[in-house]
């Protein structure tokens, strides 16, 4: 089961950053059709939050498809977000890292690395739109 | 229905006014946080809603019917814990409980106890013993004893260290999932207030400042940086909450009337519920820099 974390200095709002992270474990497979959500109840006691943000955040992931209610059970994941290449994730994950010790090994800080990756990812994803 | 609704409700203490002219309708079901400066009206306000202090003038109404100092049937439907979170030193919390079933014909003994064995306080302990964010607890659990409609609590958590007032924050929160329970709770501690709350109070010099739903609060309102000399014209078509200068730069929280104004060299950015806050209790803008119309564009609402 998913377990909510929360970012005060992230700017979002706290309904936003659960529907990211469901969105992010089901992007991952850490989430997968069939699983439950924690109940209203339990990411309150755990988070101290108010009950209303928790059920805001679950209806937008209703709304998209993503989770549904069942009546006296609870949220249910209906849907996965992994993608077709969702295959490919270990290894590419093994390739950045590799990528990653050498750009650290060439002496580049976090903000370099930063910085890096988006332009790169700006760059390859403004190719395959054009 | 609405947990607490009030119309032109006034409190004075012998020549001064505690509370003016205060209109408002909360919704039941919400967690609602009050806010404002000491000395704003909060603990009159609090106590007139729970029974314990009748208006000067105006009216109030509790869960749709008189407040408990008229009605005292209505005192089983609330629940109350005040700024000092009373409790009988001496008493063992077994005693407490006791006490707690004897005086509200709703008690739910079960739940009570489920509830202390479910945060580790033991029942045979003197109440006295206990630590603050126990005492605290135990105070809760008390007024969660009697099953109530509106919980109402007054700066629950001002002495708390911040892992008792995480535990006290964690219980509130777990009853209001329940469902059936509106909370009406003071605190100066706004990110506390912006993690629990999805209604807000801010009273000020005993008058309401702003009320409403969070969400809509934080929606209407943004935060504006850019040229000093430009900053009158805001204040034209929005309404200037609060502005600050420094050298040729004004930053002014804004509530907007329209849709947000598109300005060319100004940022925009949407505002935290602390900065709402205390926008509001700084008070009015010092007066605005001429305005001079020339450099700004506004999209048509």
């Amino acid at each position: 089961m998913i377990e909510f974390q929360l970012d005060p200095r992230s700017g979002l709002p706290t309904y936003l950053q659960l529907v990211h992270q469901v969105r992010q474990a089901l992007r991952l497979g850490l989430l997968a059709p069939g699983d439950q959500l924690p109940t209203a109840r339990e990411v309150v006691e755990k988070l101290a939050i108010n009950p209303n943000t928790v059920l805001k955040a679950y209806r937008e992931l209703e709304r998209d498809g993503l989770v549904a209610p069942r009546q006296g059970l609870g949220t249910f994941v209906e849907r996965s977000l992994a993608g077709a290449g969702s295959a490919a994730h270990p290894k590419l994950q093994r390739e950045l890292s590799s990528w990653l010790a050498a750009a650290r090994e060439a002496g580049l800080d976090l903000e370099d690395v930063e910085a890096l990756f988006r332009a790169a990812v700006r760059d390859s994803f403004a190719e395959g739109v054009a | 229905m609405s947990a607490i609704e009030t119309d032109r409700l006034e409190r004075r203490y012998g020549r001064r006014w505690a509370l003016r002219d205060c209109s408002l309708a909360v919704p039941a079901g919400r967690v609602v946080g009050l806010v404002g400066p000491n000395g704003a009206g909060k603990t009159t306000l609090l106590h007139m809603a729970v029974g314990l202090l009748a208006p000067t003038a105006g009216s109030i109404r509790v869960l749709g019917g008189l407040p408990p100092r008229e009605r005292p049937g209505q005192l089983r439907r609330v629940g109350f814990v005040a700024q000092d979170k009373p409790l009988y030193r001496g008493f063992r919390v077994a005693d407490m409980l006791r006490f707690g079933a004897k005086l509200n014909p709703g008690w739910d003994q079960d739940q009570a106890v489920q509830r202390l064995s479910r945060l580790g306080i033991p029942l045979s302990q003197r109440a006295g013993q206990l630590s603050g964010g126990q005492q605290a607890q135990l105070a809760l659990a008390l007024a969660l004893g009697k099953r109530p409609e509106l919980l109402v609590l007054d700066e629950p958590v001002a002495n708390l260290d911040p892992l008792a007032r995480r535990e006290f924050l964690q219980l509130l929160m777990g009853e209001a999932a329940q469902g059936g329970l509106s909370v009406v709770l003071s605190s100066h501690l706004v990110a506390d207030l912006e993690r629990i709350c999805d209604y807000l109070i801010l009273l000020a010099a005993g008058q309401v400042q702003l009320v409403g739903d969070a969400d809509d609060l934080l929606a209407e309102h943004r935060m504006f940086a850019g040229p000093r000399d430009q900053a009158g014209l805001l204040g034209r078509t929005h309404t200037v909450v609060h502005a600050s200068y420094t050298g040729r730069q004004a930053t002014l929280l804004v509530r907007l009337r329209s849709p947000a104004p598109d300005l060319a060299s100004w940022t925009v950015r949407p505002v935290s519920l602390e900065e709402l806050v205390l926008g509001y209790m700084s008070g009015p803008p010092p007066a605005q820099a001429a305005p001079s119309l020339s450099c700004v564009s506004e999209v048509p609402a």
